[in-house]
């Protein structure tokens, strides 16, 4: 690691201020340390906001909202979280390790970094971690990058499990910034998408803090699933995974959620293949139907070319796991 | 002057003028210069702290890069907990903070103060051995060691989370502790006997 002051903020306005250009915010350091030490992030001082953003969960009849420092795990046994949002819990589940998500925050989790195995390599060329250089994975090892959305200067994922769980539930991000304003952005407008400026993982404006998350009361609580396919069975990052969420009345389908990690830059949302199974019957049939439609037209890259066929497979497992 | 004075000076001298030099040198060169020159001119940030460690206040002072991990082993002498990767995928260097599993290696020491940390040392009482060493003892919950304390911080840990329903939780709720020697059959059955 290279030389960083430290302080620790006691509020949000010190967070704030506190915030110089080479500064960054650290919350449960499982993500940024990892960075520190290989010298990918490289911060002149750090501002622990541990105790300034909240850690509570609170929940009213229009939805729920959480802090910005609930740890991970505290959302996996999280009562109001496992009655009316327990698609959030079961994707937390498949995610690190009971250690990890111990220490991860809500918003750093949001803001944690691609694993690309390039941008971990301080001597391979990486427009995301060296803008400019080139991107190592387009013609080298891509087979865990991006099949939809990257452009031909990154071909990243992003690598939260919670994050696609977050996509399908609408939920939003309540930021604060520089100047103390509040903005809320909806999640699906959070992430970007690399284009030209793959160097950008996300629209969260320049020193500012994530205060909490919210995400708008539903009716998918009984019927929704998460599954991720990885290399082992536990504590390994997603090849391809899918949260599933359906609102059923007699049989047929009211509304359908249906998000992917593993595939893009961002938790990427099947919205066609939602609009397919609205109104639908809740059968195998539609299902793989929709899982037809959702992968058309996807174009792979030279090494991950399974993954088609394994979201394939993946969304209807899914859709069936809701349902059983 | 001094010998100190004149030697900044003439490093002074020396780093400008190679300063303007590079203007002319490709960017590239550039920036390993400035790479180098973060190197050559550390200013590292030493700072105070009270950290509680197995019930016991230290007051110790410690450069901000300083981990959890290598404030045990390289500050206190508490060699116990171990290092695997450095990284967060290993489990070994695992402790409890604030009575929850957590990893050292990727906890700053800057950010425990007002915690309360257990490591390893701090778990069987004087001689007495806590039930999950004893089980790792009668279960063969091991083989070379290195990973044992990690493993075994985690499984009570794991036993007071009340994730031990079957064979089948248990492994994935242990999955961030790995033993390069496949002891994790002994291990398993260590903490079903611990969680009967
Ligand atoms: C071995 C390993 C395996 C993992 N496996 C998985 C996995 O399978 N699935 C998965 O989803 N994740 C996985 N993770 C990633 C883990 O979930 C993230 O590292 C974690 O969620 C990051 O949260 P944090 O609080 O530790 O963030 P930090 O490391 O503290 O911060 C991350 C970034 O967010 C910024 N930041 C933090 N909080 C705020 C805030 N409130 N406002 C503004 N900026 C902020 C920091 O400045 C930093 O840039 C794994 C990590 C490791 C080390
Ligand atoms: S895919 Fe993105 S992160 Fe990976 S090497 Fe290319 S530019 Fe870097
Ligand atoms: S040394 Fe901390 S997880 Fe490996
Ligand atoms: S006993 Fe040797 S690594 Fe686990």
């Amino acid at each position: 690691m290279r030389p960083f002051t430290f302080n620790k903020a006691e509020s949000v306005t010190k967070a704030l201020s506190g915030k110089r250009e080479a500064a960054q915010y650290i919350a449960g350091g499982t993500n940024l340390l990892d960075l520190m030490k290989k010298h990918i992030a490289q911060p002149e001082s750090l501002v622990d906001v541990t105790t300034a953003l909240s850690n509570k969960i609170e929940s009213d009849k229009n939805g729920i909202r959480i802090g910005a420092m609930v740890r991970n795990s505290a959302l996996t046994v999280d009562k109001n979280i496992l009655d009316d949002f327990p698609l959030i819990a079961k994707a937390i589940l498949t995610g690190a390790s009971p250690q990890i998500r111990n220490m991860a925050s809500t918003g750093g989790n949001i803001l944690q970094r691609t694993r690309c195995p390039y941008f971990y390599d301080v001597t391979a060329p990486c427009n995301k971690r060296n803008p400019g250089s080139g991107c190592s994975a387009i013609k080298g090892d891509n087979r865990m990058s991006a099949i939809i959305g990257y452009s031909d200067q990154c071909v990243a994922v992003h690598p939260s499990d919670m994050c696609v769980a977050l996509a399908a539930l609408d939920a939003s991000v309540e930021i604060i910034d520089k100047d103390q304003k509040k903005k809320s952005i909806l999640f699906k407008d959070f992430h970007r998408l690399p284009g030209d400026t793959p160097h950008l993982d996300n629209n969260l404006p320049d020193g500012a803090l994530i205060q909490s998350i919210e995400i708008p009361q539903n009716a998918f609580a009984k019927n929704c699933a998460y599954l991720k396919i990885r290399d082992r069975d536990s504590y390994a990052f997603a090849l391809v995974s899918v949260a599933a969420a359906l609102e059923l009345s007699g049989g047929k389908i009211r509304a359908a959620r249906l998000a992917s990690g593993g595939v893009a830059h961002k938790p990427w949302r099947w919205y066609e293949a939602e609009d397919f199974l609205k109104g639908k019957e809740a059968t195998l049939a539609n299902f793989e139907e929709a899982a037809e439609i959702a992968v058309k037209g996807i174009k792979p890259l030279s090494s991950n070319g399974y993954k088609v066929s394994m979201l394939r497979g993946a969304i209807v497992t899914a859709l069936e796991e809701c349902v059983n | 002057m001094s010998l100190n004075q004149s030697f900044s000076r003439r490093f002074f001298l020396k780093t400008t003028s190679f300063t303007a030099a590079l203007a002319f040198i490709p960017k590239g060169v550039r920036s390993i210069y400035e790479e180098v020159k973060r190197f050559i001119v550390p200013s590292k940030d030493v700072i105070p702290l009270m950290v509680s460690i197995n019930k016991k206040e230290y007051s110790i002072k410690a450069d901000t890069r300083t981990t959890l991990l290598d404030l045990l082993r390289e500050d206190l002498q508490l060699t116990g907990t171990k290092k695997g990767c450095d990284h967060g995928q290993c489990g070994a260097c695992t402790v409890h903070i604030d009575g929850e599993r957590a990893l050292s290696c990727l906890t700053l020491a800057a950010m425990i103060p007002g915690k309360e940390i257990t490591t390893i040392e701090g778990l069987s009482e004087g001689d007495k051995l806590h039930p999950m060493q004893e089980a790792f003892l009668e279960c063969d919950g091991f083989q070379c060691g290195y990973c044992t304390p990690g493993q075994i911080m985690s499984a009570v840990s794991c036993v007071k989370e009340g994730h031990t329903g079957s064979v089948a939780e248990i492994k994935e709720f242990m999955s961030g502790n790995l033993c390069r020697c496949g002891a994790y059959n002994g291990i398993v059955e260590s903490i079903q006997k611990v969680a009967k």
